[in-house]
C-alpha cells in the first residue's frame, strides 16, 4: 500500500471529536453509571429453558405475588430461554433454587440452565479488584513503554488507552449494556490490543525520526502512519473477522464480551492513529528526544 | 541466501513434535465409566470390593469392559451410556449405602501417551456443567469459641494457684478478668505473660489497668492467624469428606485467600442437594450432665433435638468439641441393638479420658450446634421497611448417655433407637466436625445442556473465525499467506498441547481467548510481510526477506510484551472463567510469536531460500 493520506491535517478535528466523545462518556459514567452485571452488583440470576415459549408477564406476576418484587425477567437469546435476576437479599444464597422451585410449582416446567449467586461482599471485592487491576495494568504498561521508548511515547500510549477504556465504558453506560467480569476481561484485552497498534505506530515514528532528518514532524508522523496503515488495516480486519464470528456464533453468554472487544478494536485502531500522534504533536516531540541511538534491531539480527 | 542451520530446524521440529504429541489426547473420545468408593472415607477400595463388584455385575449379566483399582476407588468402564446407568442401578441396589457410586466420562488416552504424561484439556465448569461454590469461614465464631475455652482454662488455673478474681467474662472478642487486689492482679499478669510466649511469637495482647485491677486479653495477630489457619484447614478436611459423600468424580476443594474455600463439583446437576450436604453449618460439643454438686452458675439448660418438651441441665464447660471427631459410624451391640461408634483424634481422646475418669455413672451429652438465620422486618433510617437477617446459634441435645467406663479416642454410644435413628446420629456427628461455621458467598451452577451448548458454540466460532482468516490471508498474501496459515494452524496445535500439558482449565472465555488469538496471531506475519514489501522497493528479494523479518521482530516483541502484561494482570485479578481467558491469551501470545516468526521463516526459507530470485510476489 502506497497511501499518502495527510492524517495530521485533520488532527484538530479528530482531537475535538475525541475530547467530545470522551466528555460525553465521562458524563454518562458519572451521572448514569454502569449497569453492573451480577458479578459486580451481587444478587441472584436464574436461567431456565422451556420447550415452548412462555409469557414473561405471567412469570413476573408469579414472582411478584411471592415476594420477589425487585426482579427482572427477560428472554435470553431465544424466546425459549428466560433469564431472571433478583437483587441481593442480605446474602441469602438459596434464592435461585427457591425461584426455580416456585416456578415449577406454578406450572412453569423447564430445564434449569444455570443459577448464579454472588454475595454482596464478593461483588464489592470483585469491583475493587477489577478497578485496581485496570489501573495497575495501565501503570505497568506506562512504565514499560517509557523504558522501551521515551516518556512522551508512554504518555501518548497511556492517553490512548485511557481514551479507549473510557469511551468503551461510556458506550456501555449510555446503552445500559450489562458490565460484568467477562466485559472487564475484554476491556483488559482491548488495552493489550490497542497498545499493540500504538506500539507499531510509535515504533515507526521513532525509526523515521532518526532516519528521515529532512522532514518536519507533521510530515514525519504522516509518513509513519501511511507506512503502517496497511498493517493496521489488515490486522484490525482479521481480528474483527474472528470477533464477529464470536459475536454471531459464540452464544449469548459471551455477547457482551465480544461486543466490548469489537468496539475496542475499532476505537483502538482509531486512537493509535490519532490519539498517540496528537499527543506527540502536542508534546512537541523533537529529534533530541530520541537523540541517543539505541542499537536498534542489531542485537536481534542474528535471530530469524 | 536465507537458510536456517540444521539446529534451528531441529529446534522447530522438536517443539512441533512435542506440541502435537500433547495435543493428541484431545482427539480420543471419552468413555462412560463409574467410580466406586466406600462410604466410610477412612476405608480405601480393595481387591475384596473389586471381586464383589465383579460378581454382582456378572450375576445380573451387566455388560462392562475394564475394571481396576485407582486411588482408593474402583473404576469400571462401559461400552455405552445405557450399560453405565444399568450397572450403576444394579450396584447401588445391591450394596446400598456401603458404597458411593459416581458417574464419569473416562478419557481413552492410549497407554503410550499416558506414559508420556499426555492427558486431555480439563474443562471448566461452564463447559462441563456443574456447581461452583465459594464459602466463607466465620472466623469470629472460631475466635469466640477459643476465648470461651480460654476463659474456662484461666478460671480453673487461677483457682488452682489461689489467685482471686471477682469478675470474668467475654466481651467483643476480649477476655476480661477483674481482681480484688493488686497482688492477685500481678500474679495473673505474670501468668498471662508466661502463657503468651508461643512457638511462633506472642499469643496475647494484654491491656493492663492497674488502677482498677482489670486485665483485658486479646488474641495477637499471630494467634489469630493460627486460629484462622486451623479453622480453615479443619473445614477443608470436613468439606472434602462431605463432598466425597456426594459421589462426584473429580471434585475440587481448595482454600482461597485467607478465609474462603472454593468447592467445584463437575457434573452435579442439583445444587440444592449439594448445598444441603456441604452447607451443614453445624458443630458438636460433648458435655457432662450437671449433677447436684454443680453450682447454678456452671450449668445451662438445653432442649432435646427430637423432643421439644424434654430438657436437661449440662455443665457449661465443654469436654471435647466436634472438630476432634474424626469419624462416626453405625453398628450393632452384642444384643443386636443399634449403636454409634465414635472416633476422636489424640487430643480429643486425652480430654475425654480426663473428663470421664472420675465420672463413671454420670451422663455425657452430645450437643448439636447449628448456625441458623432468621429474618425480621425492620425500618431503616430512610423510613423504608427492609428485611434484616440475623444469624443465631441454636444448641440441642442429640444424645444423652451414661458413661460406663473411662473413654478414650474411640468409644460407642448405645441405646440410640432404631438403626435409622442411629445412622442419622452418625451422620450428624460426622457433619458436626466443623471448626467454625461457614456461609455461601458465591454460587454458580451450570446445567449440563448449557455446558454442551457452550462447547459447541465455542468450537463453531473458532472454526468459522479460523476459516475466514485463512481465506483472507491466502487471497491477500498468496504464497506468504499460505505459510502464515500453516503457522496459524500450528499455533492452535501448540496452544492445545501446552494447555493439556500444564493441566490448565479451558473455559468459555478461554475459548474466546483462542478465537481472539487466531485473529491477532496473524498480526506478526502481517507486520513482517508489510515490512518485506517495503524493503523490496530498494533491495533484492533475499535481502528484503531477511531485513523484513529482522526489522519487524523488535516491533512484534514490544507489542506482545505489553499484551502479556495485560494478560498477567487479568490472571491475577480474575476468577474462574476469566482466569481461563487470561491463560489462553498468555499461552497464545507466546506460541504465536514462535509460530509466526520461527515457523513462517522456516517455511519461507524452504520455499525461497535457495533460489536466485529476480522478483517476489507478496
Amino acid at each position: 500500500m502506497n497511501t499518502k493520506f495527510q492524517f495530521m491535517k485533520y488532527r484538530k478535528i479528530a482531537g475535538i471529536t475525541s475530547i467530545a466523545i470522551f466528555i460525553l462518556s465521562v458524563f454518562s459514567l458519572s451521572f448514569k453509571g454502569l449497569t453492573l452485571g451480577l458479578d459486580f452488583s451481587g444478587g441472584t440470576l436464574v436461567e431456565v429453558t422451556y420447550e415452548t415459549p412462555v409469557e414473561l408477564e405471567s412469570i413476573r406476576n408469579t414472582l411478584i405475588s411471592n415476594g420477589y418484587e425487585d426482579s427482572q425477567v427477560v428472554n435470553f437469546g431465544t424466546n425459549l430461554d428466560v433469564l431472571i435476576k433478583v437483587a441481593d437479599q442480605n446474602g441469602n444464597s438459596s434464592i435461585g433454587e427457591n425461584i426455580f422451585q416456585l416456578l415449577e410449582n406454578n406450572g412453569f416446567r423447564g430445564e434449569l440452565k444455570r443459577v448464579e449467586f454472588v454475595g454482596p461482599q464478593v461483588g464489592a471485592e470483585l469491583r475493587d479488584q477489577g478497578g485496581l487491576g485496570m489501573l495497575v495494568a495501565l501503570f505497568m504498561i506506562l512504565m514499560y513503554v517509557a523504558f522501551r521508548f521515551q516518556y512522551k511515547f508512554a504518555l501518548g500510549a497511556v492517553t490512548a488507552l485511557g481514551h479507549d477504556v473510557v469511551i468503551i465504558l461510556g458506550l456501555f453506560s449510555i446503552f445500559s449494556w450489562d458490565f460484568d467480569l467477562t466485559v472487564l476481561a475484554a476491556l483488559l484485552a482491548v488495552i493489550g490490543y490497542s497498545l499493540n497498534d500504538t506500539i507499531v505506530v510509535s515504533d515507526r515514528i521513532r525509526e523515521n525520526f532518526r532516519t528521515q532528518r529532512e522532514l518536519n514532524p507533521i510530515e514525519m508522523v504522516d509518513l509513519s502512519l501511511n507506512q503502517t496503515l496497511g498493517r493496521t488495516v489488515v490486522t484490525s480486519f482479521t481480528t474483527l473477522l474472528v470477533l464477529f464470528a464470536l459475536f454471531i456464533f459464540g452464544g449469548e453468554m459471551i455477547k457482551g464480551f465480544s461486543l466490548a472487544l469489537i468496539l475496542g478494536v475499532l476505537v483502538g485502531t482509531y486512537s493509535s492513529i490519532y490519539v498517540v500522534a496528537n499527543m506527540l504533536m502536542s508534546l512537541t516531540l523533537t529529534q533530541e528526544d530520541l537523540a541517543i541511538p539505541e542499537p536498534e534491531g542489531a542485537e536481534f539480527d542474528e535471530l530469524p | 541466501m536465507n537458510k536456517f542451520s540444521i539446529y534451528q530446524y531441529l529446534i522447530i521440529l522438536t517443539v512441533l513434535v512435542l506440541g502435537f504429541t500433547y495435543a493428541l489426547p484431545n482427539l480420543y473420545p471419552t468413555q462412560p465409566s463409574i467410580q466406586v468408593a466406600y462410604t466410610d472415607s477412612g476405608k480405601s477400595a480393595d481387591q475384596v470390593l473389586l471381586n464383589d463388584l465383579q460378581n454382582i455385575l456378572d450375576d445380573s449379566n451387566s455388560d462392562h469392559e475394564e475394571m481396576f483399582l485407582r486411588d482408593n476407588k474402583i473404576v469400571i468402564k462401559f461400552k455405552s451410556l445405557d450399560d453405565q446407568l444399568n450397572s450403576k442401578t444394579v450396584l447401588q441396589n445391591t450394596l446400598l449405602d456401603k458404597v458411593i457410586i459416581a458417574l464419569n466420562l473416562e478419557p481413552t488416552t492410549p497407554d503410550w501417551l499416558k506414559d508420556l504424561g499426555g492427558k486431555p484439556v480439563k474443562l471448566g465448569l461452564d463447559l462441563s456443567g456443574g456447581v461452583h461454590f465459594l464459602l466463607e469461614v466465620d472466623i469470629e465464631t472460631a475466635q469466640q469459641g477459643r476465648l470461651e475455652l480460654l476463659l474456662d482454662t484461666y478460671r480453673k488455673s487461677f483457682k488452682e494457684d489461689r489467685i482471686k478474681f471477682t469478675n470474668s467474662s467475654i466481651n467483643d472478642l476480649e477476655l476480661f478478668f477483674e481482681f480484688p487486689d493488686s497482688d492477685s492482679y500481678n500474679k495473673a499478669l505474670r501468668k498471662y505473660r508466661t502463657d503468651s510466649l508461643g512457638i511462633n511469637g506472642v499469643q496475647y495482647i494484654i491491656t493492663e489497668k492497674p488502677s482498677t485491677n482489670i486485665l483485658i486479653l486479646e488474641f495477637s495477630d499471630v494467634a489469630l492467624k493460627e486460629i484462622r489457619d486451623y479453622a480453615v484447614g479443619q473445614n477443608l478436611t470436613t468439606l472434602r469428606n462431605r463432598v466425597n459423600e456426594l459421589g462426584v468424580s473429580e471434585p475440587v476443594v481448595q482454600r482461597q485467600g485467607s478465609n474462603r474455600i472454593v468447592v467445584e463439583l463437575p457434573g452435579v446437576q442439583d445444587p440444592t442437594a449439594a448445598k444441603k450436604i456441604i452447607g451443614k453449618t453445624a458443630n458438636l460439643e460433648f458435655r457432662l450432665e450437671a449433677n447436684s454438686r454443680t453450682s447454678p452458675l456452671r450449668k445451662e439448660e438445653f432442649d432435646f433435638k427430637n423432643n421439644d418438651f424434654a430438657t436437661a441441665f449440662l455443665e457449661r464447660s465443654v469436654v471435647v468439641s466436634g472438630d476432634r471427631v474424626t469419624n462416626a459410624s453405625t453398628g450393632f451391640d452384642e444384643s443386636g441393638f443399634s449403636q454409634v461408634n465414635i472416633t476422636l483424634d489424640m487430643q480429643g481422646g486425652r480430654a475425654m479420658q480426663k473428663a470421664t475418669s472420675g465420672n463413671i455413672g454420670r451422663k455425657l451429652a452430645v450437643l448439636f450446634v447449628e448456625q441458623k438465620s432468621k429474618s425480621e422486618l425492620i425500618v431503616d433510617e430512610d423510613g423504608n421497611s427492609v428485611i434484616e437477617q440475623t444469624s443465631y446459634i441454636e444448641k440441642n441435645i442429640i444424645s444423652l448417655a451414661t458413661i460406663q467406663a473411662v473413654l478414650g479416642t474411640s468409644f460407642r454410644i448405645t441405646g440410640v433407637g432404631t438403626p435409622q435413628e442411629a445412622s442419622e446420629l452418625a451422620l450428624l456427628l460426622r457433619a458436626g466436625a466443623l471448626a467454625a461455621p461457614m456461609k455461601f458467598v458465591e454460587e454458580r451452577t451450570v446445567g449440563p445442556s448449557l455446558g454442551k451448548e457452550n462447547i459447541e458454540l465455542g468450537m463453531k466460532s473458532i472454526m468459522i473465525g479460523f476459516a475466514l482468516v485463512v481465506l483472507f490471508m491466502t487471497l491477500y498474501y498468496r504464497v506468504f499467506g499460505l505459510a502464515a496459515n500453516v503457522s496459524l494452524f500450528l499455533n492452535l496445535v501448540l496452544i492445545t498441547g501446552i494447555m493439556s500439558l500444564l493441566g490448565a482449565t479451558l473455559t468459555l472465555p478461554g475459548i474466546a481467548g483462542i478465537v481472539l488469538t487466531v485473529g491477532m496471531a496473524v498480526d506478526a506475519n502481517v507486520l513482517i510481510f508489510a515490512r518485506i514489501r517495503e524493503e523490496l522497493k530498494e533491495k533484492d528479494p533475499q535481502t528484503a526477506i531477511r531485513d523484513g523479518f529482522a526489522r519487524a521482530f523488535v516491533t512484534i516483541f514490544d507489542a506482545n510484551v505489553t499484551t502479556l502484561i495485560a494478560a498477567l494482570i487479568l490472571y491475577i485479578i480474575g476468577t474462574g472463567p476469566v482466569k481461563g481467558f487470561a491463560i489462553t491469551l498468555s499461552i497464545g501470545i507466546v506460541t504465536s510469536m514462535f509460530t509466526a516468526i520461527m515457523c513462517t521463516r522456516a517455511m519461507v526459507n524452504l520455499i525461497y531460500g535457495n533460489k536466485n530470485l529476480k522478483e517476489l510476489k507478496i
